[in-house]
């Protein structure tokens, strides 16, 4: 672990800078992934990934070089080409970061289960196939797949103010999907679609349940190739937790992000509904609606102590009582627009900068149990795991997807329609929040592809929600 | 470090560690690339990225296994962290069961591609942009540098492309929040033609400055421009695999077996010549496809694996399975009667966010953004506040599609998750007589 901590340090020592500040960030990342479909073990995958990015801070203006050049003389050229290019653009930088504050600490932080041995590949498949092979021989399931993708991260951050803080995670990613056909449609189910994802090592497989569950997947997805689909109107809608999750993460979590509203994002990935002015006293959701960053929960995707700027993490309130209170924004974001924010200022690789993610976004959990939470609709539709997103860019009109429906009629589930889909606008759809569903509804999950910035990042981000109901929500089918 | 030399010195090392039936493919991306992030008409953030992959695959018989490694480019650092992925993938070959659909292309060509070093000055550019864009709420990004990408294997392939290019796209807000998107991009940059791409999204930002039109959902006539259109063939671009469409993935699945067709005025080529993708794929050299011929079904992507998998001929498909340069041939509109052709209803510049909301139906979702106006008697009355588009594909651009521009547009890519993107496409715009908003 931290193999090159000593020499990373003893080169950053020996860098030469007329910089006001420097600093540098080494991320190495290694990556296995296995891979059955149709019951035929695919080729395994590894990746090491290593570099380092190198900023600057001149009369104001920041810049990064980025390198996998690691040698003292590959630092050094990275660092003159940041220094370079900061000077060249003095004058036309819309922030002075003259006076932004910087890291100082020194803190390792080792997430549980990073040491742990793994097994070998031969293992792995092993385990692969046994799952596989509870898939029936059905000639309508014409596609299947179980895969397993483990990655280490290691990261060094070190600043010529003394900072050094280093971080060692693990990420399991395991997933398991059928598609069943006929000549008309075809309809697809899976684990937790690549919503099943903690930290940790090979015990994660075990708590989210993966291993054994391919023969209900595919028995499920023949179950919605033979559904009716989805109607249209007005009814409750409870989401289970792999569909909240997304919920959370369009609607609350892009709209939140400090640099949306700072209008950074605007040529890419959006805006936000939601202006500076709003915190401490938008209504953004019912009473019911209790929303944090919280970086400490165990195995949750984006736990860890401090962020990629070195800003320490801790657990705040983003929305309380359905009153909205902070942003997700990091150390600069917080600096420009004197909104309190939270630690979150990440990057997905040594060779992009870090910018405003939502990292660990949960809602907590309320006081109903399930059968309470189906007891209390009158005429709704369960919906769960998603299968399609979309909205628009500043995070409020909005229309899911999901993979499995089934209507609730008097309090009690009733059969299973496929195609079920919902719409709304973000900025009513949480004021509609009905019942939070209790502990015993509550699952942590997050997703590994959380796109966003210029240049593009696709990073991790955790989630975690209990079931929950939404009153008079407008829900629909199908084409077929 | 030159690439070429380095790619050559890494491909001789390789030749020289197989051994027995050993044998191995090498792919290679690099890029020197300049990032510059615009907010307000000034840079917000500023950086540099130097970085170079490969990915090595190892065969033994039909046993075969992958590694990505990110390399320093000197060779003296690089060898030895080849040679341990040798290793290592030799150690797992062994674990593995033979696998029934490898079919490696064992045959030797060579396809190089090298476009001239241009060397680009992106801080140069910058200041030229900061300046031009006073008095506009510019955002932008600008992404400059040269690429390469390699291919090779112990069987004699070679593949190689190089190109140095910009790209600059960027978005123009008005005080109200609408926002018109252009962009720039190319292998020299001429401040005069950047001057005239501002100055035409500059005319466009005084339309957005009217009081918006207020739709309620329904079916509109509506033109979508040749960037909008991308949004939605892009999204049906990888339906096009053999395995998407054996297994149900696809959602051209009703088009390619019989179920539902496509206006006779669509025709879709996947280009060699025209497009900016290098000419060869993992598998060998690309090939000119048919996709969709009077809109009726073409042909697929297949790689060798599916071919094996499904009883198909391979074509030079990457293991993707999607089209790098498609092109969508136009019709008879002329530009310039787009509004009069349009009469009253929705002139669309852009639409995002994409996704499936019947996937086998081809029926999609997405999102109006950037220059979206309302229409009447030929002539632009009010931008359109943001609306949810739900249709068919095989309706809008089936029995809904009433012509095409006649000069397709090429649309460069700005993707630039992991690296910079190569592929390209070349669109028309489209006249749809009627175009569903829901939301």
């Amino acid at each position: 672990m931290f193999a090159l901590s000593d020499t990373l340090k003893r080169r950053f020592a020996g860098l030469k800078s007329t910089a006001d500040f420097w600093s540098l960030r080494h991320v190495q990342e290694s990556r296995e992934s296995y891979w059955v479909r149709r019951r035929v073990a695919q080729a395994p995958s590894f990746v090491d990934d290593a570099g380092a990015m190198l900023t600057v801070r001149i009369a104001g203006v920041e810049a990064y070089a980025a390198t996998s050049d690691l040698s003292q003389a590959g630092l050094q050229a990275a660092l003159e080409r940041a220094e370079q290019m900061a000077r060249a653009l003095v004058g036309h930088n819309l922030l002075d970061l003259a006076s932004l504050s910087y890291p100082t600490e020194q803190n390792d932080d080792v997430m549980p289960g990073y040491e742990q041995p793994l097994a070998g590949a031969a293992h792995w498949f092993e385990l692969l196939m046994a799952e596989s092979a509870l898939i029936p021989q059905d000639a309508r399931l014409v596609d299947s797949h179980v895969g397993l993708t483990f990655t280490c991260h290691e990261q060094i951050y070190l600043n010529s103010a003394g900072a050094c803080l280093r971080r060692a995670q693990r990420y399991v990613f395991p997933q398991v999907g059928v598609t069943a056909s006929d000549e008309h449609d075809s309809q697809s189910r899976s684990f937790g679609g690549t919503h099943l994802a903690r930290q940790g090592g090979a015990e994660v497989l075990q708590q989210l349940g993966v291993i054994g569950s391919a023969e209900r997947i595919a028995d499920e997805a023949l179950q919605l190739l033979l559904a009716p689909n989805t109607p249209n109107g007005s009814r409750d809608l409870l989401l289970m937790p792999d569909q909240m999750i997304l919920q959370i993460h369009e609607s609350i979590g892009h709209p939140l992000e400090l640099d949306r509203i700072l209008g950074d994002e605007r040529n890419f990935a959006g805006t936000s509904f939601i202006r500076q002015e709003d915190f401490g006293q938008y209504p953004y959701g019912s009473p019911l609606l209790n929303v944090t960053f919280d970086p400490g929960v165990p195995g949750e995707l984006a736990s860890y102590r401090h962020d990629d700027d070195g800003t320490p993490a801790q657990r705040e309130y983003l929305i309380r009582d359905g009153i909205l209170q902070r942003p997700l924004g990091g150390a600069l974001s917080q600096w420009r627009s004197g909104l309190p924010g939270v630690a979150n200022s990440r990057a997905c690789s040594w060779n992009r900068p870090p910018i405003d993610r939502m990292a660990n976004l949960n809602l907590e959990p309320g006081d109903k149990t399930q059968a309470e939470l189906i007891g209390g609709i009158e005429r709704g539709i369960l919906m769960s795991n998603n299968r399609s997103w979309s909205i628009d860019d500043a995070r409020n009109k909005f229309q899911f997807g999901c993979e499995w429906g089934q209507l609730i009629e008097n309090g009690e589930l009733k059969g299973v329609v496929k195609n079920p889909n919902y719409r709304g606008i973000s900025s009513r759809f949480w004021r509609n929040l009905r019942a939070v569903g209790d502990v015993s509804t509550f699952e942590v999950m997050g997703t590994p592809y959380c796109g966003k910035g210029e240049p593009n990042q696709v990073i991790r981000v955790g989630h975690a929600s209990p079931a929950c109901v939404f009153a008079d929500i407008d829900v629909f089918g199908g084409a077929a | 470090m030159d690439a070429h030399q380095h790619f050559s010195a890494l491909l001789e090392y390789l030749q020289a560690q197989v051994v027995g039936e050993e044998g191995f493919t090498l792919a290679y991306g690099a890029e020197v690339s300049s990032f510059i992030r615009f907010n307000q008409g000034q840079v917000r953030q500023v950086g540099d990225v130097q970085q170079v992959y490969v990915t090595l695959s190892l065969y033994q018989g039909q046993r075969h296994a992958e590694s990505k490694l990110a390399l320093s480019g000197v060779l003296d650092e690089d060898l030895p962290r080849l040679q341990q992925i040798v290793q290592r993938l030799r150690g797992v070959l062994p674990t593995l069961s033979d696998d029934p659909y490898l079919r490696v292309n064992r045959e030797a060509w060579c396809s190089e591609l090298a476009g001239e070093a241009v060397r680009l000055d992106s801080a140069a550019m910058a200041q030229q942009i900061v300046a031009a864009a006073a008095g506009l709420d510019l955002v932008g990004f600008l992404a400059v540098g040269p690429q390469y990408q390699g291919f090779a294997s112990s069987w004699g392939a070679f593949g190689w492309y190089a190109a140095s290019s910009f790209n600059f796209e960027f978005s123009l807000f008005h005080g109200n929040g609408q926002a018109v998107k252009s962009g720039y991009a190319g292998e020299l940059w001429d401040a005069q033609a950047f001057a005239r791409k501002l100055e035409r999204a500059r005319q466009q930002l005084e339309f957005l400055g009217r009081p918006a039109k207020l739709l309620q959902p329904g079916a509109y006539r509506a033109y979508l421009a040749p960037a909008a259109l991308e949004e939605l063939v892009s999204l049906c671009c990888w339906g096009f695999g053999a395995q998407a469409l054996a297994s149900g993935g696809s959602p051209l699945q009703r088009l390619f077996n019989g179920k539902a067709e496509l206006s006779p005025l669509v025709t879709m080529d996947e280009r060699i010549e025209g497009g900016l993708a290098p000419a060869f794929t993992s598998e060998g050299p690309r090939q000119p496809l048919r996709l969709i011929g009077q809109g009726r079904p073409g042909e697929r992507l297949v790689s060798s694996r599916s071919a094996a998998e499904y009883g198909l001929i391979a074509n030079g498909s990457g293991s993707g399975e999607y089209p790098m340069s498609l092109q969508m041939h136009g019709g008879e509109l002329d530009e310039q009667h787009v509004l009069q052709q349009l009469g009253t209803g929705l002139y669309i510049g852009n639409l995002w966010y994409g996704n499936f909301s019947d996937l086998p139906a081809a029926r999609l979702t997405g999102m109006t953004r950037f220059a979206t106006f309302w229409v009447e008697d030929g002539q632009i009355q009010a931008p359109v506040n943001t609306m949810r588009f739900d249709d068919s594909l095989f309706d809008f651009l089936g029995p809904q599609l009433e012509a095409l521009t006649r000069e397709p547009e090429l649309l460069l890519p700005s993707g630039t998750y992991g690296a910079r993107q190569t592929g390209s496409m070349a669109l028309p715009g489209a006249l749809l007589s009627r175009f569903t908003l829901t939301l």
